[in-house]
């Protein structure tokens, strides 16, 4: 029986909050903590996050970083010009979360939480750099999100801290995203693959390149490996075999309800080399 | 504890724990049944209500996030016995086979023509994507929808 419910309206409240009762559901948009409520017991209390204002929002700093608040909700990305213009692989990434009903309640910070390997944004993430923000009363750190996961659907979030924000350091000038989502079905699937890229071409080399992958590993990964591979290289078909190559020894997928190892591979293979390949074109 | 908020414009007091699904709540505390249950996880869209209009799956939400705020159900979109444009439509066009989903189609429908009332057909099938229907195939749920969308941008806004 759930006998406290606290929605703070302030950060410093939630802090608190969050330091007194380490029990307390921290709740948001309850997309992920919610799915079959009915058949689990209710948590002895309630810590209410959505919508608190320090905690939703999209600003740019002047050093061209996005820093988006972790309550700020996927329907609220979309909205977002900066988002749309800056980070068009996060937008096109909350586009696919789920469907309206999902968009207007989960937030990116609750989706970095739960940290599950087929997280929609959490590629993206990756490709793009970002780093958490976590807070608590003795203060604030930041942690880059390839470290804040720590294996699956474990996280670097201490029991007084809070994630506040998701920072996205400047892009290399010029740079491209990428993002592809595959699954049973175009809508409201949960994926077999994703992919997430971010890469830079100058003088007819790649000089840039980061790889984000989901539901490859028990968590999201970089394919470090193929990213080394096209380094320095001319983007196109060869390159490409080259990603393809170094992929197949570095990511190792598993069989599961939803996909197979084979498929997975062959998918995560054929996406990463279309983009590869996408880069030569103007 | 007591909660206060908005139901299809009317306020009411509730006395209950936060945490509950607000679904259970609609259904057993208010008996608004118009809302249903399908999967309680999220999926389906059978229990989709508003919450200060945007589109929600009720099942998602705990009572206690909703104090101080609208929920608008399928019992507040039409006007007495009156119904509306898109619901009279989806009986027209036969968009309902066991009705399980129709309640959250009705209420995602209204607000995605509220904002974009001119959704050209592929749009419509990409809003109510969150909507999931095991009889009719969809097709004419989007028919209805659309010839909505059509009829409503001829008249102008």
């Amino acid at each position: 029986m759930t006998s406290e419910y606290l929605r703070p309206a302030a950060l410093d409240d939630a802090l608190r909050a969050r330091r007194q009762h380490a029990d307390y559901m921290v709740l948001a948009g309850g997309t992920d903590l919610y799915v079959s409520a009915a058949h689990r017991p209710e948590p002895p209390g309630i810590i209410d996050l959505f919508g608190l204002p320090a905690l939703v929002g999209v600003a740019e700093e002047p050093d061209g970083t996005v820093s988006i608040g972790a309550a700020t909700t996927y329907a609220q990305l979309l909205r977002s010009e900066l988002v749309k213009l800056e980070l068009p692989a996060l937008w096109a990434a909350a586009r696919e979360v789920g469907a309206l009903q999902i968009q207007a309640r989960g937030t990116l910070g609750g989706n970095l939480a739960t940290s599950s390997p087929v997280g929609d944004t959490l590629p993206v993430l990756l490709a793009l750099d970002a780093v958490v923000e976590l807070a608590s009363e003795s203060g604030t750190r930041r942690v880059p999100y390839s470290e804040f996961v720590t294996g699956y659907r474990v996280t670097a979030l201490a029991k007084d801290e809070l994630i506040t924000a998701v920072r996205v350091p400047p892009r290399p000038p010029g740079a491209r995203q990428y993002w592809r989502k595959m699954g049973t079905r175009r809508a409201q699937s949960i994926s077999k693959v994703m992919l997430a890229g971010c890469a830079q071409v100058e003088g007819g080399a790649i000089r840039h390149i980061r790889l984000g992958l989901g539901a490859v590993a028990d968590r999201p990964v970089r394919a470090r490996a193929a990213e080394a591979a096209v380094l320095g290289q001319p983007p196109g078909a060869q390159t490409a075999e080259r990603a393809r190559a170094a992929l197949a020894g570095e990511i190792h997928p598993i069989d599961d309800v939803r996909s197979t190892a084979a498929y997975r591979l062959a998918a995560a293979q054929n996406v990463v080399a279309r983009f590869i390949e996408s880069l030569a074109e103007p | 504890m007591k909660l206060d908020f908005e139901v299809n414009g009317r306020a009411v007091a509730v006395e209950t724990s936060p945490a509950r699904r607000l679904l259970d709540v609609l259904r057993q505390d208010l008996a608004l049944t118009g809302t249903k249950e399908g999967c309680g996880e999220g999926e389906c869209g059978a229990c989709t209500v508003l919450i200060d209009d945007e589109v929600v799956n009720s099942c998602l939400v705990a009572v206690g996030q909703v104090a101080g705020h609208r929920v608008r159900t399928v019992e507040g979109l039409a006007d007495g016995e009156m119904l509306t444009d898109i619901q009279a439509a989806l009986v027209r066009f036969g968009g309902t086979q066991c009705g399980i989903c129709t309640p959250g189609i009705a209420v995602c429908a209204a607000r995605v023509l509220e904002r974009e009332p001119e959704a050209p057909r592929a749009r419509i099938r990409e809003l109510l994507s969150g909507n999931i229907c095991r009889c009719t195939g969809y097709q004419l749920i989007v028919d209805a929808v659309a010839e909505v969308a059509a009829a409503r941008s001829k008249r102008g806004p």
